[in-house]
């Protein structure tokens, strides 16, 4: 039985590996450069238009890119479907009300506070759901989120169900709470997290790491233990989730359980798979593409889940590569 | 804290036990036969509830709007397989999580644009609504009715398995499924039979919890997510794990939420126990998967025939 689940659950999908942006041909270079361009021009428009709109959608859109990036290194390369990265966002936010809360305003010191705090919870969650595989990885993953959403909502002292605002944002010295300053951070984070991944992927631990996704008993036949290098990359990935929920919490100003509830981590997943699933630049492609589809469907219907959840469906039986490999396929 | 109000929560535990093994026993086997994950199985839920609420508006016929509830989400299983999901069987668990996903989202709008969110509420049957006397103490005879209909599905599923030609077919499906089908058995049908059989048993859970939950847009998934955990804790595939998984889970959950606070209250000084009780009481059942899957991945019940 657990062997029928292996073999249908590690065969390789088309167009995988780790695709150097600069082979990559011309449409996916030119997506880069376009969105690039508009990245570092939104802030310029924000101020000449007045439009404060603008920065704040940019800003979500770069958070939720960040945390696509981060599922991406766990879901794309690890072959790890985890349906509960969400609760990583969330768990970033509290720590900066929580923290904020006790009197630790320090933007540095709450960074170092999730990287210990989040790092540990997520090497405990981590072994565990990798004691399993395939189905009931998904599952471990989805009910460790509850758990977490719940162990929240359960906080009086935190908002409890309703959140809180916070009381002061992550402290940055004269940058502290000032939009553009958090933006232009929130972009230099995803594009060097986008260029860890590239070089972590195509390192050896990123080898053994892929490789595990398409044959684990291989790897272990060549005398590599790979449950450490799932760990970490889960690890990995839960910490740059984290931190796109570091920088939600400042943008927004509030927290709430509402962040790691389990249809964030499906909207995480439906980014990854949408924008190509273990390529190094599809994930900011997916979330770029459904934040501002959802912006567009909300602004048409206020039961835009009615339009959108047909097209999750679609997309799984048409789009199998990914809108990276659309673009990447044109190329060719 | 009197015997009785233990007493009460305990049957409380075991009445919500019994309705996360209607919820599992069907998933357990789709899960376990097809390699194939539904999160939308809490929207069937959700779906029996709301038919059983219109039935039993229009009717008044308790019966009926149960009746309504299984059969009816018999029949939208078997379309919903055939036209939608089968397709999905043979593609990665990335995929089927994805598309279920769309399809939970689609359900709890279509709900929400047809009923509103405002929750609908449903009477118990007139013969049930006096308290029922069990050694002594005094029971809702509703929710006592709901543990014997438990009762009774999991015998008639043992019987279904372990003793008819179409449960031996089933289980050797589970098994093998390509031989099974080079024995010139139809599986695409024999999985369709599973899956609908699963619906019709979450269609049955959503139409009898009318009467003590509110019937709202959504009200599927914290049950569904709650199923999943049963299933991990009792071992993927497996009936009996499920029924006694869906057990411990009720009790657990339920004792945890309703003694847990006292007992903390007892033991420890009141500023502790009132912050300590609800968050303990809130996550003790996944604590308690957590737990389960430290020592034993495969869960407590792993199949035996496969």
């Amino acid at each position: 039985m657990t062997g029928q689940i292996n073999s249908t659950a590690v065969k390789p999908a088309p167009a995988t590996g780790a695709a150097t942006p600069a082979r990559a041909g011309f449409w996916p270079a030119f997506t880069i450069v376009a969105l690039a361009v508009l990245a570092l021009a939104v802030p310029l428009y924000g101020a000449v238009s007045g439009n404060t709109y603008a920065i704040v959608l940019a800003s979500r859109i770069l958070v939720f890119a960040l945390a696509a990036v981060g599922l991406n290194l766990a879901l794309g390369y690890g072959g790890m479907v985890s349906f509960g990265h969400a609760m990583y966002m969330g768990l970033g936010a509290y720590v900066v009300l929580i923290a904020g809360g006790a009197g630790w305003v320090n933007g540095w010191l709450q960074l170092l506070l999730l990287v210990m705090v989040v790092g540990a919870i997520a090497a405990i969650v981590g072994w565990i759901s990798l004691r399993t595989q395939g189905l009931a990885f998904i599952m471990i993953t989805l009910a460790f989120a509850q758990l977490f959403y719940f162990l929240f909502v359960s906080l009086r002292d935190y908002g409890g169900d309703d959140g809180m605002s916070l009381g002061a944002p992550s402290g940055f010295g004269p940058l502290t709470g000032h939009p553009i300053a958090l933006y232009y951070a929130l972009l230099a984070t995803l594009v060097l997290s986008v260029y860890g991944t590239w070089r972590l992927v195509n390192s050896r631990f990123g080898l053994v790491l892929r490789a595990t996704r398409v044959n684990e008993r291989r790897v272990k036949a060549v005398g590599t233990g790979p449950l450490a290098y799932q760990l970490v990359a889960y690890v990995l990935s839960a910490l740059i989730c984290a931190l796109a929920g570091f920088f939600l919490a400042n943008l927004t100003g509030f927290v709430s359980p509402a962040y790691m509830a389990w249809t964030v981590s499906g909207e995480l997943i439906v980014m990854v798979v949408l924008g190509g699933v273990g390529t190094v630049f599809g994930p900011v492609v997916g979330a770029v593409a459904l934040l501002l589809f959802e912006e567009v469907l909300k602004g048409w219907t206020e039961h835009w889940p009615i339009v959108f959840g047909p097209l999750v469906v679609l997309m799984v039986v048409v789009l199998r590569q990914g809108l990276w490999g659309l673009l990447r396929g044109r190329a060719e | 804290m009197s015997i009785a109000f233990l007493f009460t929560q305990l049957l409380n535990g075991l009445q919500f036990g019994v309705l996360l093994f209607l919820m599992a026993a069907g998933l357990t086997l789709v899960l376990g036969i097809m390699s194939f994950i539904n999160l939308a199985h809490g929207s069937l839920y959700m779906a029996g509830a709301y038919l059983a609420a219109v039935v039993s508006a229009h009717t008044g016929s308790f019966v009926l709007a149960v009746l309504a509830g299984m059969v009816g989400l018999f029949v939208i299983s078997v379309a919903l397989d055939r036209l939608a999901l089968s397709a999905l069987h043979r593609r990665p668990h990335l995929d089927q999580v994805l598309a279920t996903f769309g399809i939970v989202l689609f359900a709890n709008e279509a709900a929400r644009m047809m009923f509103g969110s405002a929750p609908l509420y449903m009477d118990a049957p007139a013969v049930l609504s006096e308290p029922f006397e069990i050694l002594g103490f005094n029971y809702p005879s509703y929710r006592a009715a709901i543990i014997a209909v438990g009762i009774a599905v999991a015998l008639g599923l043992h019987w279904l398995i372990d003793r008819t030609r179409i449960g031996m077919l089933i289980r050797a499906g589970a098994s093998n499924r390509a031989m099974v089908s080079a024995l010139g058995v139809n599986i695409g049908w024999l999985t369709t039979f599973v899956f609908a059989l699963g619906g019709a048993l979450a269609g049955l859970a959503g139409a009898m919890v009318g009467p003590i939950l509110s019937i709202q847009p959504g009200m599927g998934e914290p049950v569904l997510i709650l199923t999943l955990v049963v299933i991990v804790i009792g071992g993927i595939g497996s009936i009996r794990g499920a029924l006694l998984g869906a057990l411990i889970v009720g009790v657990v959950d339920t004792l945890g939420r309703g003694v847990l606070p006292g007992l903390l209250a007892m033991l420890f000084n009141p500023s502790v126990a009132a912050a300590a009780g609800p968050a303990l009481a809130s996550v003790g059942v996944y604590l308690l998967m957590a737990a389960v899957l430290a020592f034993k991945p495969q869960g407590l019940f792993p199949v035996r025939y496969a």
